[in-house]
């Protein structure tokens, strides 16, 4: 030990705890977070409106259909939520999924159901190992690169595809299961959408590729003098995202029951990031949290569900979303509680 | 421009009477007074994290105090943003005021005011105003007003700042620490401003650290310490040692204290380091032996301690540790042999202020607290537990968030970062910028006892008392070149400084400035 105890001589000793006991609604805030919180109320409120305009809301049937919708946009949202945590962005998680969706179909139709899922993943993270590249190695900012790769990726699907729904053969009872069936009532795409946020929440919680990742988001400069690998973190972080959109991938064909190169996947992107958002991550990076993006993605899901059952026609929805993502940042900003006069940045 | 009915000198223009603020669990105003009065220079002083910008802030609307009262020429005023204060009288002269860069210096001075223009805008009797009213402050010399503001030194930025301020003739300004980017030419010319300004009856408040500036200046100081109220006094009736003792609290003898141990074995040695910012550099820490770095802004100080953490590579020559040549890629190589850093810039290259103390301290050796990949936060807790016990980190818990600490308790985390990797060899950078006097004491009797431990410290500073006070022996650099070696007992500041302009004499292009 290199110091000595003579220092506590030195100086007064920290403040302590005033001992007095926090109120009980102090705690759940310190617990839940005020942001989750916000999102709670947003959900009741919602809930709300929608289920005493329209009584069929409640039906299980509707409940399933909300729980479905959310799955393929959910898992995008989890990822999403890491790599904005990162303090990057990746905007062409949309394009993986749907090349991914298509050739996932095409491979089961000439291989068989376990290679099919390998290589759809397995596209998936050289997808992703690609963004990474280009973004560490050709040092592009994360936006631009991954704004080309949408691009590229789509173009490769559609290439691949002729740009038309691929059916497929010989793994029917796979797809099934994935898309309708369900383990103790609890529907199988749902379930899959929760091992991937539990397994994110886990990661990012409690292990140290979880800290260092916040660290590379909050500051890469200390992160990289403290001994942090940058660069690993940012192919390793745009590798794993890459393999969860193969997965989303694969939740698009099961429920389309074809692989779709883009009509499954396009604008899934967007909703990924309103929602991680929407759930307190910062766009500047260092922080953000699964159970914030979670919720969010519930609030987005009954936000569809119910304007689509009170007749809003499906433009308006776009704009919609549109304006929630401005609104999220919006919110985020005014709490960061940093003043600003003129252009942000 | 002027205020024509000047109240009588002397009458207390703006009154603060037990000021309370706090965010969050810190309170950083405890029955604050303040009183400037019309006429007179009325100096706020204090050490960083006193409270001094809390209470301006708090005095233009910025910030609203938790409790307390105002008063502005007898009225008790609530200002909820700094819009009110602005029209009521009062303006603060930022440090870094923010200039338009694409518009003229007349533009800029009456940005707020170009409505009083009528519907067109008349360039040049804007132009012919702000000559006239920069002629009649003495200042026609020092800026024009057709120049860009993209073209102004920091100066001529806080000369149109004060201009701007001088359009509302305000009746009570304060300058926040004016001088801290002014040459000495610039400094008489604000000077001979102010004591116009206090001349015309303005009441004035001045924050700075500069002892000889508010002697020469000020009428009346007052001194905060901790965000609390310890005195005003009239600046005839007091001294430098006894503001001193008001600021911090106690006596100063024992600033510098170092108990030098006899060295043990040589931890760090360079031979011939190269590369594009230094040249042919030798040098040796040994165990228990605290080496201070010296010289000029750019002599390639902090270049070298970048080299010596694997944040830079080395063209040619050799780096040892302990005897054995290394090869760092990255500072992680460097941290895996036993070095630890504090770079300069602590807040751009150090710290993580979203997060908690615990996370802070726990970076660089969150592995050795982890089983497998999850970090055992039990671990975690009583490490950082441990550090801010020991270094005395001034914080309501580990949890805080390191960005609500004061300068002097962010350095300290920074310390108890790399103190929990045990390193055999630390590299400070710049250690006290920044941080206030009583901390500095602190992280002085901290780098002590490292040495007695038997740490190596490396230790760069500007400050010549610094490095002098801390340092067993010392490098003078200059132009990327280790210019000299000076023993600790013979060391004057005057041996220093012409080893540090060695090779500097000879590049015009080279800045002469310590700090």
């Amino acid at each position: 030990m290199p110091t000595t105890q003579s220092t506590a001589t030195l100086r007064s000793q920290p403040p302590l705890d005033t001992g007095a006991r926090p109120s009980a609604w102090r705690r759940v805030l310190e617990v839940v977070g005020v942001q989750n919180i916000s999102l709670l109320m947003a959900i009741a409120l919602v809930v709300a409106v929608i289920g005493s305009q329209n009584p069929l809301f409640f039906t299980v049937g509707n409940l399933r259909v909300i729980g479905t919708a959310i799955a393929i946009s959910g898992l995008l949202a989890v990822v999403q939520t890491i790599v904005i945590i990162m303090g990057a962005l990746d905007i062409s998680v949309g394009s993986i999924a749907g090349l991914t969706s298509v050739s996932s179909a095409m491979i089961f139709t000439a291989t068989g159901p376990f290679l099919g899922v390998v290589g759809a993943v397995g596209i998936g993270m050289l997808c992703g190992l690609i963004n990474g590249c280009i973004i560490v190695f050709g040092r592009v900012n994360p936006v631009i690169a991954t704004l080309a790769t949408l691009a590229a990726y789509k173009g490769v699907a559609q290439l691949i595809s002729d740009g038309r729904a691929q059916g497929y053969t010989g793994a029917d009872g796979f797809f099934v299961f994935l898309a309708r069936g369900s383990i103790l009532g609890v529907p199988t795409l749902i379930l899959v959408l929760v091992i991937i946020a539990l397994l994110a929440h886990v990661v990012l919680r409690y292990t140290s590729i979880g800290r260092n990742i916040y660290a590379v988001g909050g500051n890469d400069i200390a992160s990289r003098l403290a001994g942090i690998n940058i660069n690993r973190y940012l192919i390793g972080v745009y590798v794993a995202t890459g393999a969860v959109a193969a997965i989303a991938g694969l939740l698009i064909t099961a429920r389309t029951g074809s692989g779709q190169p883009v009509s499954g996947s396009e604008g899934l992107e967007l909703e990924a990031i309103t929602a991680a958002a929407l759930g307190g991550a910062a766009l500047k990076g260092g922080k953000g949290t699964i159970a914030g993006t979670i919720l969010a993605v519930i609030l987005l899901g009954i936000l569809t569900n119910g304007m689509t059952l009170l007749g809003v026609n499906s433009f308006w929805q776009n704009v919609a979303k549109g304006a929630l993502l401005v609104l999220a940042v919006v919110i985020q900003q005014l709490r960061s509680g940093e003043r600003r006069i003129g252009l942000p940045g | 421009m002027v205020k024509t009915i000047a109240p009588a000198s002397g009458t207390v223009m703006l009154s603060a009477v037990g000021i309370e603020k706090s965010f969050g669990p810190v309170r950083a105003l405890q029955g604050v007074h303040l009183e400037l009065r019309a006429g007179e220079v009325t100096a706020l002083m204090g050490e960083n994290g006193a409270g001094k910008s809390t209470l301006l802030k708090i005095l233009t609307g910025d910030l609203q105090p938790d409790a307390g009262t105002l008063t502005l020429a007898g009225d008790e005023v609530r200002f909820t943003d700094p819009r009110q204060s602005r029209l009521a009288g009062l303006r603060v002269i930022a440090q870094e005021p923010e200039v338009l860069l694409h518009v003229s210096v007349a533009e800029n001075i009456y940005v707020g005011a170009l409505g009083r223009q009528g519907m067109i805008f008349n360039r040049a009797a804007l132009f012919a105003r702000a000559e006239e009213d920069l002629r009649r402050y003495g200042f026609e010399r020092v800026i024009r007003p057709e120049t860009l503001g993209s073209a102004l030194s920091p100066a001529q930025r806080q000369i149109v700042e004060i201009m701007r301020a001088l359009v509302d003739s305000p009746s009570v300004i304060c300058f926040d620490e004016p001088t801290s980017s002014l040459g000495d030419e610039e400094v008489v010319i604000l000077f001979k401003l102010i004591r116009q300004l206090r001349d015309e009856g303005v009441a004035i408040g001045y924050v700075s650290h500069r002892m000889q500036e508010i002697f020469e200046l000020s009428d009346n100081i007052t001194v905060l310490r901790d965000g609390k109220f310890v005195g005003t006094k009239v600046t005839a009736d007091t001294d430098h040692d006894d503001l001193v003792r008001m600021m911090v609290g106690r006596d100063l003898s024992q600033f510098f204290h170092r108990d030098p141990v006899v060295p043990g074995d040589t931890v760090l040695e360079l031979r011939g380091v190269t590369n594009s910012h230094v040249t042919e550099i030798n040098l040796e820490v040994k165990a228990g032996e605290v080496v201070g770095v010296s010289g000029l802004v750019g002599a390639g100080r902090s270049e070298l301690m970048k080299i010596i953490v694997g944040d830079l590579r080395i063209d040619s020559g050799e780096l040892l540790m302990g005897g054995t040549a290394m090869s760092f890629k990255a500072p992680a190589d460097a941290i895996a042999a036993g070095i630890g850093f504090a770079p300069e810039e602590r807040k751009a290259e150090a710290l993580l202020l979203k997060r908690s103390v615990r996370d802070n301290v726990a970076l660089a050796r969150l592995r050795s607290l982890s089983r497998w990949i999850f970090v055992k936060s039990a671990d975690e807790k009583a490490l950082a537990a441990e550090y801010i016990a020991r270094l005395g980190i001034r914080t309501p818990s580990s949890e805080q968030l390191v960005g609500n600490l004061s300068g002097g308790n962010q350095q300290k985390v920074v310390l108890a970062r790399w103190l929990a990797t045990h390193p055999r060899l630390l590299v400070l950078d710049e250690p006290t910028r920044g941080v206030d006097v009583g901390a500095k004491s602190e992280i002085y009797a901290i780098i002590d006892e490292l040495a007695q431990a038997g740490v190596a410290v490396l230790v760069v500073s500007s400050e010549l008392p610094e490095v002098i006070g801390l340092s067993d022996r010392i490098y003078v650099m200059a132009g990327g070149r280790i210019t000299g070696e000076l023993a600790r007992a013979s060391v004057t500041e005057e041996q220093i400084l012409a080893l540090a302009m060695d090779e500097s004499a000879a590049d015009p292009d080279f800045t002469v400035s310590l700090s």
